[in-house]
């Protein structure tokens, strides 16, 4: 092996690097390796002058390699392996040594974290001694998409998606498109009604000649990576077809099975064939598997009998469907958080007693109550609400410990909406803060505060119980320092948003991390906030974190845009650290075969053979292979033992 | 005693790219402070973790050694970190069948999100290592 000439930049990032590790030092136990012809310290090394003197160093000095030293290699590893390919040499032959995130910032006391930066430093310096010059692999891509999940997010994203002329799957669980907003009566700060806005997306997406809708299914499988993913889908039977389904409504009043309707968050009851919505798309009807009395002629089959347009199977099975896409949207969406979790408001047991959505339902035109806000116990008009902030956020004692961001807002709407309804009641809003940053949005408060009369309580609620055929809600107001007891027609609760019921499921199926609170993680907080940490896969809406409706529609919009640009690309590039044999040391055991998860390695007279388009480059091959013969390109055993010996030194 | 307190272990951490990696960036972005025993090596998968790449490391004088993936089940390349763990129960039988003690070698399972988790792994291991003292088991002699 020839010498190399490797260039070491240290950078300080500001004082961020250099207040906690002597960076002067770093770079002069640098100097001292074999391989290392140059050495630099600079301030901002990620900086356009940083930049420029990496590219002249490497130029003056010949260098066939450099090191960076700096921030993890998420952020600016493609930044200097750019910069090594515009000074002329390969990319692949540049290093992060990461002395910040994993030193800087984590160790106050400057001599050891010195001490650990060195030997960070060195490892990746010994490393990159024994990097090859690679060249990127090409690939084709896919020119179609797939959104998971039909909520104002995902519908965004996919309109998006195909008015630029990109086919789009469109996967949604529940068995009408619309999600959340859907659900929702009035939308703050403007009050427009949600349906209004949302019906005409929908029918628009439905009727796109680009878009293939899937409702009522469900991602199994995912397999492929960034450009090629194939996605195995289950379409669950409904039972009816929606082609011949006249919407005629009769097969509901002969269906003798009644459960609670989970549309409409259990205030009404519904059939075991039922429709969600009025607006539904796909409009049909669905038939509950899991509720019907048999989907036999036998036992029950009015439904069948009734439906003059024949539009009901119960011969219709599960199907399983294969996609093929370059690019995937998640947008999954948020639930409440579980009243159960929280006895002191009553754990979902008290009467009367509703969550924000319910409410929503109760004042919606198309709701439970026809858009009369009515008590759920006797349907009377309740004379005073009390609405409470924060049940469940910010509190990471027992509860969420982030904020859940909307119910300040949407608590103001409820209590205008109330008032609106009711012009003699009484709204009472329990709150910790009042966060109201957004256009228009501090003032929609100020208007629910002023001109809608509603009293406002800085306090938290410490306990509610029924009393009296009331509610009574016990708390206090830490304005006045006042124990509060008020005996309520009704309390709704501004439950924190959490992330929706599957999406633990649909994180393993992707391969997509999450953070601590559940939420899909984006790979960067500020600069990648739209994509997932898996190439290819980008996140939209409540799922990503709570959020509201505009926000979750740019949010939607910049996932397009993101898919949009991956898929106007001819061939994608992807990373040539992939698994290489040794035909000379390879006897031909077979171990590497069983150990490669993703069947990219066989054997050929006698010699394992890497397909070089299934392998991923995890190195489970290598682990095994008890000759060294096959070996991680850039990542080889003998590479990973030097750097074991300088962490070591 | 007063020895053993100064003792300062040294720890190599095969941390895997996507998950441990990432975590303990996440533990760095939100300045979470644990000892700087332990100096990190990134290797796309914990199943990439050869056992030689352990007894390597205590041979060349390490007082212990962690291996830190994705949890069971989220791996990146499906079922790397399964393999990892195969291996990993192996190599405590080995350690103490030679004669060291198990305790220096740590698997843990550290996601993306867990900076939290991933300081203290390091924490609990450094602390659970000073009472051991110096492994001297495995050291190669240093040369005259």
């Amino acid at each position: 092996m020839t010498k190399k000439r490797t260039g070491v930049f240290v950078c300080h990032c500001g004082t961020n690097i250099a207040a906690t590790v002597d960076v002067a030092r770093v770079a002069k136990e640098m100097a001292g390796e074999d391989s290392v012809a140059f050495t630099k310290e600079y301030v901002y090394m990620c900086s356009e002058p940083g930049q420029e003197s990496v590219v002249q160093a490497i130029k003056d000095n010949k260098l066939d390699s450099i090191v960076v030293t700096c921030c993890s290699p998420n952020l600016h590893e493609k930044t200097f392996r750019d910069n090594a390919k515009r000074a002329g040499i390969n990319n692949f032959t540049c290093e992060i040594a990461n002395i910040r995130e994993q030193c800087s910032w984590v160790h106050n006391d400057k001599a050891k974290g010195t001490e650990k930066a060195i030997k960070i430093s060195r490892s990746v310096v010994r490393r990159v001694n024994r990097n090859q010059p690679l060249e990127s692999i090409a690939v084709n891509v896919t020119r179609r998409a797939m959104v998971i999940g039909g909520g104002i997010a995902g519908i965004q994203a996919a309109l998006d998606i195909a008015n630029a002329g990109v086919e789009v799957v469109l996967v949604e669980k529940q068995a009408t498109i619309g999600g959340r907003m859907l659900q929702l009566s009035e939308t703050f700060p403007t009050l427009d009604c949600s349906q209004c806005v949302l019906s005409p997306k929908m029918v628009e997406l439905k009727r796109h000649p680009k878009v293939k809708l899937m409702t009522y299914s469900e991602v199994q499988e995912l397999a492929g990576s960034v450009g090629n993913f194939r996605v195995k889908i289950l379409k669950k039977p409904t039972f009816v077809d929606p082609d011949k389904c006249k919407l005629c409504d009769e097969c509901t009043a002969v269906c003798p099975v009644v459960v609670p309707n989970e549309y409409e968050i259990n205030l009404t009851t519904r059939r075991a064939i039922y429709i969600p919505y009025a607006q539904s798309i796909p409009a049909s009807y669905t038939l509950d598997e899991s509720t019907c009395l048999g989907l036999n002629p036998v036992v029950c089959g009015k439904c069948k009998d009734v439906c003059e347009a024949d539009a009901i199977n119960y011969d219709m099975r599960p199907e399983t469907v294969t996609e093929d896409v370059g690019a995937i949207v998640v947008a999954t969406g948020f639930d409440l958080y579980d009243q159960a979790n929280m006895p002191e408001m009553g754990g979902g047991k008290v009467e009367d007693v509703l969550d924000g959505l319910q409410f929503e339902r109760l004042c919606s035109a198309s709701g439970a109550t026809g858009g009369h806000i009515l008590r759920p116990s006797d349907h009377k008009e309740p004379k005073n609400v009390v609405f409470i902030q924060c049940v469940g956020s910010r509190d990471p004692a027992k509860h969420c410990a982030y904020c859940s961001k909307i119910c300040c807002m949407y608590t103001a709407k409820h209590a205008q909406l109330y008032k609106h309804h009711v012009p003699d009641g009484r709204a009472y809003v329990f709150y910790i803060d009042i966060r109201s940053g957004g256009k228009g949005y501090e003032e929609f408060v100020q208007r629910t505060m002023e001109d809608n009369d509603t009293l406002y309580l800085r306090g938290r609620v410490s306990r509610l119980y029924r009393h009296n055929g009331k509610v009574r809600v016990l708390g206090t107001d830490t304005l006045s320092g006042q124990n509060v007891e008020i005996d309520a027609d009704m309390v709704v609760l501004a439950l924190a948003m959490v992330p929706s019921k599957g999406t633990t499921e649909i994180a393993k199926i992707l391969k997509i991390g999450r953070d601590k609170d559940g939420f899909l993680a984006e790979a960067h907080p500020k600069l990648r906030p739209v994509e997932s940490v898996t190439g290819g896969i980008y996140l939209a809406g409540a799922a990503q974190a709570p959020k509201d409706i505009p926000e979750t529609v740019a949010q939607a919009g910049a996932a397009a845009a993101k898919v949009i640009a991956l898929l106007s690309q001819s061939t994608l590039s992807r990373p040539p650290l992939i698994a290489k044999v040794r035909p000379s040391h390879c006897t031909g055991c077979g171990m590497c075969v069983d150990a490669c998860p993703f069947l990219a390695i066989r054997l050929e007279n006698g010699k394992a053979i890497v397909n070089e388009a299934l392998c991923e480059g995890c190195g489970s091959c290598s682990a095994t292979c008890l000759r060294a013969a096959i070996d991680v390109k850039n990542v080889t055993q003998l590479q990973i033992f030097e750097m074991i010996e300088a962490c070591l030194a | 005693m007063s020895e053993q307190q100064n003792y300062e272990p040294r720890v190599v951490a095969f941390l895997c790219k996507w998950c441990s990696s990432a975590g303990s960036d996440l533990a760095g972005v939100s300045r979470i402070q644990y000892p700087a025993n332990a100096t990190p090596i990134t290797i796309p998968c914990t199943g990439a973790v050869s056992p030689m790449y352990i007894l390597s490391a205590f041979n060349k004088g390490a007082d212990g050694v962690l291996v830190s993936g994705c949890h069971i089940g989220d791996c990146h390349y499906i079922e790397g970190n399964f393999l990892a763990r195969r291996k990993m129960h192996l190599i405590m039988e080995l350690l103490e069948f030679i004669g060291v003690e198990p305790n220096r070698f740590r698997m843990s399972w550290v996601s993306a999100a867990e900076g939290a988790k991933f300081a203290q792994v390091i924490t609990d291991f450094v602390d659970d290592l000073k009472p051991l003292g110096p492994q001297e088991k495995l050291k190669k002699a240093e040369r005259a």
